[in-house]
């Protein structure tokens, strides 16, 4: 900056023979880069968006196969020989009827719609008819027909689920090129999956068990589906909604409005801006060390998900709350002392009914922030394989449960790449619930915004 | 849950004492209610708080100590009787206190503030809870290693049968490196915006690019971890790694810094954009006032006064980079290994403490009890930043304020 006017006065004399309406080089060069400078800007701001749409792009584009899953129509003879050899119809007896035999009367029912087609197709072999459907599919008819023993030695159609491959090939991820070299299937399966597409007899669809199932084994992909992740998320958000709502608030009323100027306060203060720095996966140490081997609770419980969920997001509570209660003007709280009230009636019943709307933003945003969150919870044993659903409230919260971005994380360490399609999915349906939750957040502030 | 018809009894009893307190306190005050200190709402509320909040810190203690196993099944009842026992004790005394000289008021008031106090000393206990789990279980972990080994050493081989090589050093370099990618994306791309943001956009434009950059900062690590396993991590294997020969895996330091350095731009540009606009009008007017362009009153006069600043928001988003799980779970790899070449895969501090304890792990073996002292280190180096730079930041504001 110094040596700026030393370098101008030297310059002058000669800039005076130029004329006004032509720019000198010096001054070219300062323009351009001044443009260079809010190119740089705008440069800046167009590569973050890019970054967030693509971001959008690819999980969109990824995810969007696993709402649709392939099924085959099929008539199934439910033969009463296989199914209830002592033929009673007493559901234990059935009960001890495994899958394979469900498997064999389900293969016989694929060769006669295939016959019954006329469908025949050079080199077939019987792994690639067998193949065809999902190994879950053998589970699922036997799950219909123990709920209904009557079925029996009727013929039932069934909707029954393809397999990972096929599924993948009707959504272009499986293609005939690559069947080749893949174990699992083969070009002539595809065949015979096309010829059965055309005649209308497979079909893809929405998916509905997406988002009702529960996790499937490695093997399974096409029957994987997040409904225990779902609820166990649920339950988690509960628990903060439960414990961090009043804890936070109440810990921002005493902070912003009770507390004395001493070293305490000012210690709680300098704490609560560390937590809220702190990584998340310190929290998920805690919550092993603390809620897990010190106390006792269950591993892969949503109470520790949510408990662990709570210290975390009570930081952002407690900033949000406390700017909301700033916001609230002294001359609110001046005007109820002076007519008699309390220091506590002011603020229960002035203060807080006009910094409700601000708390309400800040605690969402603040949940929002506790669903996302994955690190914490893979500590705490949420990513083992649950398949069983947890209980109804309250026993449930001891129940073990999958999160929804730990069910993602879990998709993702998976061979089978039919899982990849699975997690953007996943996060699919994460980002519809942040955004309503986000959308909630901005129509509270919106409705209710006031300025003083 | 085996004590909540305790829970729920002494929420009745607390019910029942703000009926009797209220209609005594009105039998106490005869037809003239000004008698009273506090309206007889007051005194209900007095007596249900008197009768409820002992019995729930049994309830509480008792629920603790029984999950720590310190307490019999068979003497679970005996808590709920004695915290009943503690409610109906708590209701007689509330009522006895009932009369024309008692403060109701200021009695329920002195209560409730103890409560709001209560609440606000979580976060300490919430701080003291991580530092003393994390001390005792490093502490647990140097018994069995030697510390020296631990932070010097360049070998990390966990191994089951034990004789494991576990030196934080490989770790280290590995978060470092990747945190400084990070970095070298989101500060200039995030100073840049935050620049034009609050000095050249228009109203218009800035009403529509900030939220969405703020959107960036709202979506979960866990989908920039897909992304880059899934997208960044192919890509620059196919494009870069592979035709350069120079690494041929998904998972790269390179991947996750890159995805890791997009988290962070919202980060940064908030954080700066908070800052600029700190700076007082005047300055700016001066400088073009003596005939600067606007990018000059920016370099020479903004960027200056808004250094300090600046430097805390660039520590914060440090200290966010190196705390970082999921991205580089997904995206970094698992090997740990010191190499200055970015596109082979290299893994950090947070990597390795998701994969000591995830899964059975024993808690007395060397390999699960490093993750503590792993998460020790980290929680220091992230605590130091964090306070270095909200002092910047603090400082600075003072400045202008």
């Amino acid at each position: 900056m110094t040596d700026m006017p030393l370098s101008d006065t030297a310059a002058a004399p000669r800039r005076k023979a130029a004329s006004l309406l032509k720019q000198d080089a010096r001054t070219r060069r300062r323009n351009a880069a001044e443009k260079r400078f809010r190119l740089y800007g705008a440069a800046a701001i167009a590569i973050s968006l890019a970054a967030l749409l693509v971001l959008l792009a690819t999980i969109l584009t990824n995810g969007a196969g696993a709402f649709r899953q392939t099924y085959l129509n099929i008539p199934v003879a439910l033969d009463a020989e296989v199914l209830d050899p002592r033929g009673n119809r007493d559901p234990a007896e059935m009960a001890r009827v495994l899958t394979t035999s469900y498997g064999r009367v389900l293969d016989a029912a694929v060769r006669d719609t295939i016959a019954r087609h006329d469908i025949r197709i050079e080199g077939l072999s019987d792994d690639d008819i067998g193949g065809l459907i999902s190994r879950e599919a053998s589970a699922q008819v036997r799950d219909r027909v123990l709920d209904d023993p009557g079925l029996v030695g009727q013929t039932v159609e069934f909707d029954v689920l393809t397999s990972g491959r096929i599924d993948g090939y009707f959504k272009g991820r499986v293609t005939m090129d690559s069947a080749e070299r893949d174990g699992n299937t083969s070009p002539q399966q595809l065949q015979l999956a096309q010829e059965l597409a055309d005649r209308g007899e497979m079909v893809t669809r929405f998916n509905w068990d997406f988002l009702t199932n529960a996790d499937a084994s490695d093997q399974r992909p096409e029957a994987a589906g997040l409904g225990v992740a779902i609820l166990g998320s649920f339950y988690m958000m509960l628990v903060v909604l439960v414990l961090s709502v009043p804890i936070g608030v109440a810990a921002s009323i005493y902070l912003e409005e009770f507390a004395p100027k001493n070293h305490l306060t000012d210690i709680i203060e300098v704490n609560i801006s560390n937590l809220a720095a702190v990584p998340s996966i310190v929290f998920g140490i805690l919550g092993l060390a603390a809620f897990i081997n010190f106390v006792g609770l269950p591993q892969s419980a949503p109470i520790v998900g949510g408990l662990v969920l709570t210290l975390m997001t009570l930081p952002t509570i407690i900033i949000s709350t406390r700017a909301a209660l700033k916001a609230v003007p002294p001359s609110i709280r001046d005007a109820a002392l002076g007519v008699g009230a309390s220091k506590m009636q002011s603020v229960v019943h002035h203060v807080l009914p006009l910094a409700m709307p601000g708390i309400l933003t800040g605690t969402i945003i603040g949940l929002a922030q506790a669903l996302g969150e994955t690190a914490p919870l893979l500590l705490i044993g949420m990513v083992a394989f649950v398949r069983n659903y947890p209980d109804g409230l309250p026993g449930g919260l001891m129940d073990p449960a999958s999160a929804l971005p730990v069910q993602v994380y879990n998709w993702t360490q998976r061979s089978d790449p039919a899982f990849i399609e699975r997690a953007s999915g996943a996060i699919i349906v994460l980002l519809v619930f942040l955004l309503c939750m986000n959308l909630l957040a901005i129509w509270l502030r919106r409705k209710f915004e006031r300025r003083w | 849950m085996p004590l909540s018809w305790a829970l729920f009894a002494s929420l009745l009893l607390a019910t029942a004492g703000f009926l009797v307190g209220r209609s005594r306190a009105f039998a106490v005050a005869g037809a003239d209610s000004r008698v009273l200190h506090s309206r007889p709402t007051y005194h209900g509320y007095s007596v249900a708080l008197t009768a409820l909040l002992p019995a729930l810190a049994i309830l509480a203690i008792g629920t603790i100590l029984r999950l720590m196993d310190m307490v019999p099944d068979a003497a679970v009842p005996v808590v709920g009787i004695l915290a009943l026992l503690a409610a109906v004790a708590g209701l007689g005394w509330g009522v006895t206190r009932i009369g024309r000289g008692f403060q109701a008021r200021n009695a329920v008031e002195r209560m409730v503030l103890g409560l709001l106090m209560l609440c606000s000393l979580i976060a300490i206990v919430t701080t003291v809870g991580i530092v003393l789990s994390l001390v005792f279980e490093t502490g647990r972990f140097f018994q069995v290693y030697d510390w020296k080994t631990f932070f010097f050493g360049t070998e990390w081989t966990p191994r089951f049968q034990g004789n494991s090589e576990l030196g934080i050093v490989p770790l280290l370099w590995g978060t470092m490196y990747i945190s400084l990618i990070a970095l070298l994306v989101a500060v200039p791309i995030g100073l840049f915006a935050a620049i034009y943001m609050s000095e050249y956009a228009t109203p218009r434009i800035r009403s529509l690019a900030k939220p969405a950059i703020e959107v960036l900062a709202g979506i979960p690590t866990i989908v920039y971890g897909l992304f880059a396993l899934i997208t960044v991590g192919p890509m620059l294997r196919d494009y870069f790694a592979e035709p350069l020969g120079l690494g041929s895996s998904g998972s790269s330091v390179l991947t996750a810094g890159l995805v890791m350095g997009i988290m962070l731009i919202p980060f940064v540009s908030s954080l700066s954009d908070d800052i600029i606009n700190a700076v007082p009008q005047s300055l700016r007017d001066g400088a073009l006032g003596l005939g600067s362009t606007p990018s000059e009153t920016v370099r020479q006069v903004v960027l200056p006064a808004a250094l300090p600043g600046i430097v805390g928001a660039i520590l914060l988003a440090a200290s966010r980079a190196i705390g970082e799980t999921m991205i580089v779970v997904l995206g970094a790899g698992a090997a740990a290994q010191m190499s200055l070449n970015p596109l082979e895969a290299m893994t950090t501090i947070t990597v390795k403490i998701v994969s000591q304890l995830t899964g059975d792990s024993d808690f007395n073996s060397p390999e699960t009890l490093v993750a503590f002292a792993l998460g020790l280190t980290l929680f220091v180096i992230t605590l130091g930043l964090n306070i270095v730079a909200l002092y910047i930041v603090r400082k600075y504001r003072e400045q202008y304020e």
